[in-house]
């Protein structure tokens, strides 16, 4: 045993060598999720502010003003264009020129001061983030807009005309009801980089490791195939609970993604997940024989992931046998653990399911792994 | 069995499934190699060298016949085997990044060499590599002929009884090739290690005590490089001719001659007896009007025997199809 114990750390010190002298897998291990995320995060969701906007004033009054005056001066919205109806509107967004449209009905001054004032904001529903930024900006406007109101009304002696919110917006998102929010995203998307990062590199260091030879020249020494493959398992780990950490900081600092759950938790549960994923790069590399195949597998299994986990698509709606195939990765399971903990802030009881399966699936994997490491070349 | 034998094989097999079917790749090939002998195998391309030694070593499923190391079987006692060899893979890659030190140092941890016992032997061996001052460098950063000094320093550094090398000195400068078989010729004559090596030089195979000759997975010949040039039929003459083309058509209808091998300009030809046919050769092309230059009677080398051996072999081969 002692033997095996000095095996091991000499095989744990080189992969640990390796990963730090080259500049190469130090980028790979360090920078690359960093871009992965920032383009991912503002690609897929960025808020999005100066949408494109369509404007129908049929009430032309100075409060009809005042409000579109209010929604520019956010930032959100910018007026291209006056139109006169609400089809000339859902034309300029089928056309794509414009993102929003407001429609200010006849007689919103007096509607307003009634305490019925009411507002259609159209959204261009087939680009989702969009939808959810301008979404969110009009009605939290007409909010603010409509307390100043109710405030103005008050001061103005005409005490008692409202005391709600005047004004209700009514929001038609159309084409794409569901709508997903950074909030939402992040989460999935620390959970999809971790996966590309884990997966990538068990996967690579063992297939460059066969294509070098130097996979050969060690299986001529007494290490044992176990002891190899520990030893890439372990330096690998670190590096990735060193990822996660930096990717999940920058997430809560740098994206204010809230963090409500129990992040001990997390990392305990990450660690099972960090371990499935290299289970699965080590089943990578016993298929593939070159580094070609390799990156190839490994780029069909981040797609089937993008696709099948529930990570953007909802599950749910997916045939038996697509959520089947989405069962074999694993972050089918961890995407709902950090979502549960990170957004909705729950405990072990209510991911223990995924928890359990996750384990298994590192434990079918690693023993898999291991029967198909051998101490021969054939 | 003879404890002075330290490798041997008997009728060993290995197949390989392809999709042309199975293919023979080391068929029945039986050898023994004695300690502190240096055994050199020889073939070209493709022959079953590099199979060979992956089999003895058990890197390789062996499918029929027996082989061991050291009395070890290679099917069996892999990590016995794999404890008390050195070997050097034809495409040994050291981990680039780590220095030559560090390097010695990880091999030593692999073998199980006590920390306090590394120091001495691993200054050692930089000095018996030359390395001692590139101890500090990364292996990545040092020249063709300082790695592989580097991947022997670290295939001894258990001071295995027996080292296999395959093809260690392949794209290598004939200067650092003749550094690197001084250094082995050290290692036998100082430590007696026994020295397996696959090779397609011809003049490192005659620095070989026993040369084995592989062509297409068969041991073709197996004796001293002596011996092995013995195998040639009659001796040989060689002579620049005026014309190559029809000289040698010319002279290969002339009796007493057995073979005739191209090198470079020159043409060599294997006759029944040189002082004889020198002279016929000589008239009988001067009678076609082809003038030749510096005919004289040579040794054969090994590189003249060995195409001699492989080009018997494969006239046999075609005898034996056509029946």
């Amino acid at each position: 045993m002692p033997r095996s114990f000095q095996r091991l750390r000499a095989l744990i010190y080189k992969e640990t060598v390796q990963i730090l002298r080259d500049r190469r897998t130090l980028m790979l291990f360090f920078l690359l999720p960093l871009i992965e995320l920032f383009l991912f995060a503002y690609a897929v969701s960025i808020t999005v502010t100066h949408l494109p906007t369509a404007v129908v004033d049929q009430s032309l009054d100075s409060r009809s003003r005042d409000f579109i005056n209010a929604m520019v001066n956010s930032g959100n919205f910018d007026v291209t264009v006056g139109l006169q109806n609400e089809d000339q509107v859902l034309q300029a967004i089928d056309a794509g020129q414009v993102k929003a449209g407001i429609l200010i009905p006849p007689d919103f001054g007096r509607q307003v001061a009634r305490g019925e004032g009411s507002v259609l904001i159209l959204l261009d529903g087939s680009d989702s983030f969009s939808v959810e930024s301008g979404y969110n900006a009009a009605s939290s406007i007409a909010q603010r807009y409509s307390l100043n109101l109710t405030v103005e009304s008050v001061q103005g002696g005409a005490a008692g005309v409202s005391t709600g919110l005047p004004i209700a917006t009514v929001t038609h998102v159309m084409y794409n009801p569901d709508i997903k929010d950074l909030v939402f995203i992040l989460p999935g998307l620390i959970a999809l980089i971790m996966q590309i990062i884990i997966v990538t590199n068990s996967a690579m260091s063992i297939v460059r490791e066969r294509e070098a030879g130097t996979a050969e020249q060690l299986l001529a020494t007494p290490a044992r195939p176990m002891e190899v493959v520990l030893a890439k398992l372990i330096p690998g780990m670190g590096v990735a609970i060193l990822d996660m950490a930096v990717i999940l900081a920058i997430g809560i600092f740098w994206f204010r993604v809230p963090f409500q759950g129990d992040i001990a938790l997390l990392a305990l549960l990450s660690v099972i997940f960090i371990i499935s994923g290299m289970g699965l790069g080590l089943v990578i590399s016993a298929v593939a024989q070159t580094q070609r195949q390799a990156q190839q597998l490994t780029g069909l299994i981040q797609l089937l992931a993008m696709l099948l986990t529930g990570f953007i698509y909802p599950r749910a709606t997916m045939p038996l046998w697509t959520r089947l195939i989405g069962d074999l990765i694993p972050l089918t399971f961890y995407v709902r653990i950090i979502r549960g903990i990170m957004t909705k802030g729950v405990g072990l009881t209510f991911v223990w399911t995924d928890t359990v399966t996750l384990a298994v699936y590192a434990a079918i994997v690693l023993v898999f792994a291991a029967a198909v490491s051998k101490k021969r070349l054939d | 069995m003879d404890d002075r034998i330290v490798i041997s094989t008997r009728d060993m097999v290995k197949r390989f499934r392809t999709r042309r079917g199975r293919v023979t790749a080391v068929d029945h090939i039986s050898v023994d190699v004695r300690r502190a002998e240096t055994f050199g195998l020889i073939g070209p391309d493709g022959a079953g060298k590099t199979t060979s030694v992956r089999v003895i070593l058990g890197l390789l499923r062996r499918d029929a016949g027996e082989s061991r190391v050291l009395g070890y079987d290679s099917m069996h006692d892999v990590y016995a085997i794999r404890e008390h060899s050195g070997y050097i893979a034809q495409q040994f890659a050291l981990p680039g990044d780590m220095t030559v030190l560090e390097n010695l140092r990880f091999f030593a941890d692999l073998h199980g060499i006590p920390v306090n016992a590394q120091k001495k032997s691993i200054a050692e061996l930089l000095r018996f590599a030359g390395l001692t001052e590139f101890a500090s460098r990364p292996a990545g950063r040092l020249s063709g002929g300082m790695k592989k000094k580097l991947a022997l320093a670290c295939s001894l550094i258990h001071q295995p009884e027996v080292v296999m090398m395959d093809e260690p000195t392949l794209g290598v400068d004939p200067v650092s090739r003749r550094e690197f078989w001084n250094l082995l010729g050290n290692l036998r004559i100082e430590k007696g290690t026994t020295i397996f090596v696959c090779t397609p030089y011809m003049d490192e195979a005659e620095r070989c005590n026993q040369v084995g000759l592989i062509y297409q997975g068969r041991l073709i010949a197996v004796d001293t490089p002596a011996g092995i040039k013995r195998m040639v039929p009659g001796s040989l003459l060689e002579f620049t001719p005026s014309a190559f083309a029809p000289a040698r058509e010319r002279v290969a209808g002339l009796p007493g001659v057995l073979e005739i091998q191209t090198y470079g300009a020159m043409l060599h030809i294997f006759v029944d007896n040189a002082a004889r046919r020198q002279a016929e050769i000589a008239a009988a092309l001067q009678a076609a009007g082809i003038a030749c230059s510096g005919m004289r009677a040579i040794e054969p080398r090994m590189e003249e025997a060995f195409i001699s051996l492989i080009s018997r072999q494969k006239a046999e081969e075609n005898v034996k199809q056509d029946d």
